[in-house]
């Protein structure tokens, strides 16, 4: 990285007016992995996520993870800032919803609400937090890696824990779906076969479920529920994502002509000059 | 001058009696001569020219779209941040409004930051600049209060604890201290008091003031006339018979077209994040900042959003309490010292050459060594702290005071080159 910089200033301080767009380094080094993104959840930094296998424009997988979703999270958390109606841009009718989503609520213009308050909440079992934009503070992958990190532990209160989030308050709702597994943890050995340490000084373990109990659902079965509700919590994110792109298609096109258009006209006028 | 020894106006299209009746009434033709057609600027503009016609564009942008999300939001703590949530579900195009005031918010600093860069490149400060670089410079205090009052709006934790921290900051003022931060957050916390009163100062208070000062800059730069990458005077190389700079062009067609170019450039990539990459992944809009305040749970990691974080390292990067004051008070000194700097900066310069391309080495060696240092700065206010990270955030800050604190010294012994008689190619 000191490299990189330095070779960008060396271009800088010779004063070379190269276009270069400062935002579009940046997302270079970015995309590079050169530069850290700003770190938001401290604890999870040792924690390696797998990225999540989903498409927000898949309308049966959303609807699918509405399902889930309802069933199984919309009882302790709420979507409060989500509008029932809204699941029609995931290809539902007013009717559908009513029908078979409409639990907590009269009218499918209504928020998506529970019933608790957080400080019956917070009294009862800790806090619940609003999953209507848990997708954009936490992040797909996490959501994936969460869903997928659920272990039993005899020492935990609620018999659960989770690789992704430990010491997690909530049980595992889907266990049903996941059965029971237990971590195996095993100590990475190098060739010598010695303890291998990272480079912090930790002694590195390779994390392995095993399972003790199945659940009703197979392995992949279980996987393409926890895909399509993680779909589902990143669409209701932000339900605009798909229109934003559409309309950036377009703008960026206009505008791609307009800058070839402005720079002819440019030349133009400056012929005279020099 | 007596209106009635005006000339009609006298264009080439429909409206030369229109014209003429305002022009009778008001200083229509003058202004525009003055501040357009027959402003001369140097034809030898470069790249970095651009930005600042584009902060301008930025500052109407954030005025328009601004202007738009008051209509929707709602400056309560109970119901701020859904309020903007609302904006970007429920209300028509409230995405695109919300997206381009955030990403404006980033794209200001993009080109103030750039623009300011320029000015250390061709030494635009310099005399007879150094008023216009002042009033520069409190256009950019003031757009740091503005984006620092506005971040705390939609209320989410990072807008909540970020504001939480620089309020704080004034508690280590020494006796008026703790008082004064309950009189900035009209509360003993940020809370409701705190988000009515940064909400009034967004929508009308710097607002104002950054309109004047934009304007006081603008008629600054017509009354001294705009540097060049030379760094030389266009003004001493007169045609004799007209009286106009040999080396100048009126800024309009010239520069208006060419800004129209790079105008078009700006919004291109401007939209790729706003429709693309609006987070910009995490840098514009923090990902903690998606959940809402709350006061009881402070977040882990707290860090200002980027363009503020070369300050924010430079006040972390005091440790040690020196000759019995507390650590924490020399940062705030040292982070409003480290943007005040930048004030003396025609004073501190002593080199002969203003431009970089007829300064010496050792100048050219400090400049990048400072943004070296700035970037890094930037960086590390990102990340959380360490021992080997804080060690690397108070070497850049020594040396970004340096490059100030040594620069009447190293500039006067610099070798440059002699400047030209007339701008180059």
């Amino acid at each position: 990285m000191m490299n990189l910089l330095l070779r960008a200033l060396a271009r800088v301080a010779a004063g070379i007016a190269a276009p270069v767009v400062p935002p579009l380094v940046l997302a270079v080094l970015v995309a590079a992995g050169l530069v850290m993104p700003p770190a938001t959840w401290a604890s999870d930094a040792e924690i390696r996520l797998e990225p999540a296998p989903i498409d927000v424009r898949d309308a049966a997988s959303l609807q699918a993870g509405a399902r889930t979703f309802v069933n199984y999270c919309l009882n302790c958390h709420s979507a409060s800032l989500m509008r029932y109606n809204r699941l029609r841009d995931i290809g539902l009718t007013e009717q559908q919803i009513k029908d078979n989503l409409l639990f907590t609520a009269d009218k499918v213009g209504e928020m998506m609400t529970i019933a608790m308050t957080s400080k019956d909440a917070a009294d009862w079992f800790g806090p619940a937090p609003d999953l209507s934009l848990i997708a954009r503070s936490r992040g797909a992958d996490w959501l994936w890696s969460y869903f997928r990190g659920y272990y039993r532990d005899p020492a935990s209160p609620t018999g659960w824990n989770n690789t992704v989030f430990p010491g997690v308050g909530m049980p595992h709702v889907l266990w049903r779906l996941q059965g029971d597994r237990v971590l195996k943890q095993e100590v990475v050995r190098d060739a010598a076969g010695r303890e291998a340490k990272d480079s912090h000084g930790n002694v590195m373990k390779t994390a392995k479920f095993e399972s003790v109990k199945a659940g009703t659902l197979s392995p992949a079965e279980y996987d393409t529920v926890v895909r399509d509700l993680v779909n589902f919590m990143t669409w209701m994110a932000e339900p605009n994502q798909m229109l934003r792109k559409q309309v950036g298609i377009w703008v960026i096109l206009f505008l791609a002509i307009l800058v070839a258009l402005s720079y002819v006209l440019y030349k133009e006028y400056w012929k005279d000059v020099h | 001058m007596a209106a009635t020894e005006k000339q009609p106006v006298t264009g080439a299209g429909p409206f030369n009696g229109i014209l003429t009746w305002v022009d009778e009434r008001f200083p229509l033709m003058a202004t525009l001569k003055s501040h357009l057609t027959e402003y001369y600027a140097p034809k030898n503009f470069n790249f970095w020219y651009y930005f600042g016609s584009l902060a301008l564009l930025v500052l109407v942008l954030q005025i328009a779209t601004g202007l738009f999300l008051t209509m929707n939001y709602k400056p309560d703590a109970t119901v701020a941040f859904a309020s903007v949530e609302y904006i970007m579900r429920d209300v028509s195009w409230g995405w695109l409004i919300r997206y381009m005031h955030s990403t404006g918010a980033s794209a200001f600093f993009v080109c103030v930051y750039l623009h300011m860069f320029r000015a250390l490149l061709y030494g635009s400060y310099r005399k007879p600049r150094e008023l216009l670089w002042i009033i520069g410079m409190l256009i950019f205090l003031c757009l740091m209060a503005e984006a620092f009052f506005g971040y705390l709006l939609p209320w989410g934790q990072m807008s909540y604890w970020g504001a939480q921290v620089i309020v704080n900051l004034f508690d280590a003022i020494p006796i008026i201290g703790p008082d004064l931060a309950i009189w900035i957050r009209g509360d003993y916390v940020v809370s409701d008091a705190t988000l009515n009163r940064f909400f009034a100062f967004h929508v009308i208070a710097i607002p104002f003031a950054l309109a004047g000062l934009v304007a006081a800059h603008l008629l600054a730069l017509h009354e001294v006339g705009s540097n060049n990458p030379d760094g030389i005077e266009i003004k001493k190389s007169k045609d004799p018979k007209t009286g106009i700079p040999l080396d100048g062009i009126p800024f309009h067609p010239y520069y208006t077209v060419k800004d129209i170019f790079g105008v078009s450039v700006f919004m291109l990539v401007f939209a790729i994040v706003v429709f693309f990459a609006p987070e910009f992944g995490g840098y514009f809009l923090e990902y903690n900042n998606f959940v809402a305040a709350d006061p009881l749970r402070t977040p882990l990691h707290i860090a200002p959003v980027w363009y503020f974080t070369p300050y924010y390292s430079i006040l972390r990067s005091f440790t040690i309490n020196f000759f019995w004051v507390d650590a924490k008070v020399w940062g705030v000194i040292a982070m409003g010292a480290s943007t005040m700097i930048f004030f003396l900066l025609p004073w501190l310069d002593r080199s002969p050459a203003k431009s970089i391309r007829y300064r010496g080495p050792i100048y050219k060696t400090a400049l990048a060594l400072f943004v070296m240092c700035f970037l890094i700065l930037g960086y590390l206010g990102t990340q959380p702290v360490s021992e080997g990270k804080t060690l690397i955030a108070q070497i850049c800050t020594a040396i970004y005071f340096l490059f100030f604190a040594l620069m009447p010294w190293y500039t006067a012994i610099d070798k440059c080159r002699p400047e030209p008689e007339r701008v180059t190619k």
